[in-house]
C-alpha cells in the first residue's frame, strides 16, 4: 500500500502542487489520476469527457529512432498545422522543430513535453516534476510559462514537485504528501503547518546563496577569454 | 508470357521487402530483434502441427507464433528472469519440439534444409498471390496503427494518456510479424528471416531523419538487396537466401561509411 486517505480536487484556472519526500507516492497518485494505475480502493471521479494533458517525468528517445521535435509533437494526434505553430510559438520552441529530439537540452526538452501536453487541448494538465534537470534560471522561466498557461488556457494544473520554495510562489494550493495527505491548503498556510515543518522544517537554513564574481568570461564554445 | 523463375523470385522478394521495411523499423525501435528470432525458431513446430492436423501451413505458422507470444507475455510478468532469457528458452524449446516432431511422427516428411535456408527460386505463382495479399493487409494495418506505434514506442504512459490502447497494438504487431514470417519462410528460411527485417532498417537509420523515411528507405534497401542477391546467386550459383543477407550487410556497411563522410563534410 503506497497511498491511503488521499482526497484531491483540482479546479479550472488553478495550480495544485503536490510536494513530498522521495517515495511519498507523488508519482503514484498522479498515475491514479491519469488512469494509468487503478486504485485498490476508493474512487477517481472525473468530469465526463475530460481531456488530459500529461507531461511525464523525463523522456528518453532511443537514438536508433529518428525523431524530430516537430514529428514528436505531431504524435499527439488530431493537430493541425495552425494549432501546432501556435503552441510552438507560445513555448518558444520554433527554432527547435527540425532538431532531433535526442539532441536538445534538458530545459528545451521540458518545454517540448509541455507543448505536447498542450496540444491535447487539456482540461486538466498533469505535470510530473516539470523542472527536473533544469537550471535555476530555466526553472523560473518554466514556472512563468506554466502560470501563463493557467491564466490563458482555462485548465486546471496538477503539478508534482520536490522543490518546496520556487513552486510555492506561483501555486494556488499545495498538497503535502507522505503516504497520506499530511496537510493541504494555500501555500502560506501549508508553510506553517506542523506536519509540513516536521517533514521539511529547517531545510532553508541549510541552504545559502553563494555570491561570487568571475574573473573571466566564456565564449560560446566554452573556452575561456579574459 | 510466363515469368521465368528468376524474375518470379525477384517479384516475390520485393514483395517481402515492401513489408519488411516498416515492420523491421518497428522491430529495431522496439528492440524486438530477439523476439523476431524466437518467433522464427518456433515456426518449425507450427509447420509440423499443420502437417499433422492437416490444416493450411500458414495457419499453423501464425497460430504457433501467437502461442509463443502469449507464453512470453505470461512468463515476463514474473520478474526473476530477463525477457531475452525467456525468449531464448522459448525459441529453442519450440525448435527442439519441432525437430522431434519432424523426425518422429509417421507420415510427415519435412525438408529440413529447405526449411532452414528457404528456397526463393522455387516460388510458384500461388506464392506470389499469397505474398502480395499479405503485403496489402499488413501495409494497410500498419498505416492505421502507425501513429499509435510511434507514440507508444517513444513513451508508453504518455501514449496511454492520449488514448492509445497499448496492449491491443502490441498484439496486432505480433500477429503482423507472424503473418509476414509465415509467407517469407518458404523464401528465405527460419535461420535468415530476421536479418531481412533488421538489416535494411539499420541501413535506413543511417540516412533517415524521420520514422517514415526510415521505413520507406528500409523497404527500398531491402528490395534492392533482394534483386542483387538473387542476381549474384544465379550468376555464381550461390544459395539465394544467404546471398541476399550478405548483400544486405554490404549495403549496411556502405551506408555507415556514407553517413560518416556526410557528417564530416558538414562539420
Amino acid at each position: 500500500m503506497v497511498l491511503t486517505e488521499v482526497d484531491l480536487t483540482v479546479h479550472r484556472g488553478e495550480i495544485v502542487t503536490l510536494i513530498g519526500p522521495n517515495g511519498a507516492g507523488k508519482s503514484t497518485l498522479v498515475k491514479v489520476v491519469l488512469g494509468l494505475v487503478r486504485p485498490s480502493a476508493g474512487k477517481v471521479s472525473l468530469q465526463a469527457g475530460i481531456r488530459m494533458g500529461y507531461m511525464p517525468q523525463g523522456l528518453l528517445v532511443e537514438p536508433f529512432m529518428p525523431m524530430s521535435v516537430k514529428r514528436f509533437l505531431q504524435l499527439a494526434g488530431n493537430t493541425n498545422k495552425k494549432e501546432l505553430q501556435k503552441v510552438v510559438a507560445e513555448l518558444m520552441i520554433e527554432h527547435l522543430q527540425s532538431s532531433p529530439i535526442q539532441a536538445i537540452s534538458g530545459g528545451e526538452l521540458q518545454r517540448v513535453l509541455l507543448a505536447r501536453a498542450l496540444l491535447c487541448k487539456p482540461d486538466l494538465l498533469v505535470l510530473d516534476e516539470p523542472v527536473q534537470g533544469v537550471d535555476v534560471t530555466g526553472q523560473q522561466e518554466l514556472y512563468k510559462l506554466i502560470m501563463h498557461i493557467r491564466d490563458t488556457h482555462d485548465c486546471g494544473i496538477l503539478m508534482v514537485s520536490h522543490d518546496l520554495h520556487l513552486v510555492m510562489a506561483g501555486t494556488d494550493s499545495v498538497i503535502c504528501l507522505n503516504k497520506h495527505v499530511c496537510c493541504s491548503g494555500h501555500p502560506a498556510t501549508v508553510r506553517l503547518h506542523p506536519e509540513f515543518l516536521s517533514l521539511f522544517g529547517g531545510e532553508p537554513e541549510r541552504l545559502a546563496l553563494y555570491e561570487h564574481k568571475h574573473n573571466h568570461k566564456h565564449d560560446l564554445g566554452g573556452g575561456v577569454c579574459r | 508470357m510466363p515469368l521465368d523463375f528468376i524474375a518470379r523470385a525477384m517479384v516475390a522478394g520485393v514483395g517481402i521487402a515492401l513489408v519488411s521495411g516498416p515492420l523491421g523499423s518497428i522491430m529495431v525501435w522496439r528492440r524486438m530483434a530477439n523476439f523476431g528470432d524466437a518467433l522464427a525458431h518456433s515456426t518449425l513446430l507450427g509447420l509440423c502441427f499443420a502437417l499433422l492436423l492437416n490444416i493450411h501451413v500458414y495457419i499453423g505458422l501464425v497460430s504457433i507464433c501467437i502461442v509463443v507470444a502469449s507464453f512470453l507475455a505470461l512468463f515476463s510478468r514474473r520478474q526473476h528472469l530477463a525477457n531475452d532469457t525467456i525468449l531464448c528458452m522459448l525459441a529453442y524449446t519450440t525448435l527442439a519440439l519441432g525437430l522431434i516432431l519432424a523426425t518422429v511422427l509417421p507420415g510427415i516428411r519435412v525438408d529440413l534444409l529447405g526449411y532452414l535456408y528457404g528456397d526463393i527460386l522455387a516460388v510458384n505463382p500461388q506464392d506470389l498471390i499469397w505474398i502480395y495479399s499479405v503485403d496489402a493487409i499488413v501495409l494497410l494495418t500498419l498505416c492505421k496503427i502507425w501513429r499509435s506505434v510511434l507514440s507508444m514506442t517513444v513513451h508508453e504512459d504518455l501514449a496511454k494518456v492520449e488514448g492509445v490502447s497499448v496492449a491491443r497494438i502490441q498484439w496486432i504487431l505480433i500477429v503482423l510479424m507472424a503473418i509476414v514470417f509465415a509467407v517469407a519462410m518458404k523464401l528465405i528460411g527460419i535461420l535468415l528471416i530476421t536479418a531481412l527485417l533488421i538489416i535494411p532498417a539499420s541501413t535506413a537509420r543511417q540516412i533517415a531523419k524521420t520514422p517514415e523515411q526510415m521505413a520507406i528507405i528500409a523497404s527500398l534497401v531491402g528490395a534492392i538487396s533482394v534483386c542483387l542477391g538473387i542476381g549474384i546467386s544465379s550468376h555464381w550459383d550461390w544459395p539465394a537466401g544467404p546471398a541476399i543477407v550478405v548483400v544486405n550487410m554490404g549495403m549496411f556497411i556502405l551506408s555507415t561509411i556514407f553517413a560518416r563522410v556526410a557528417a564530416k563534410s558538414i562539420a
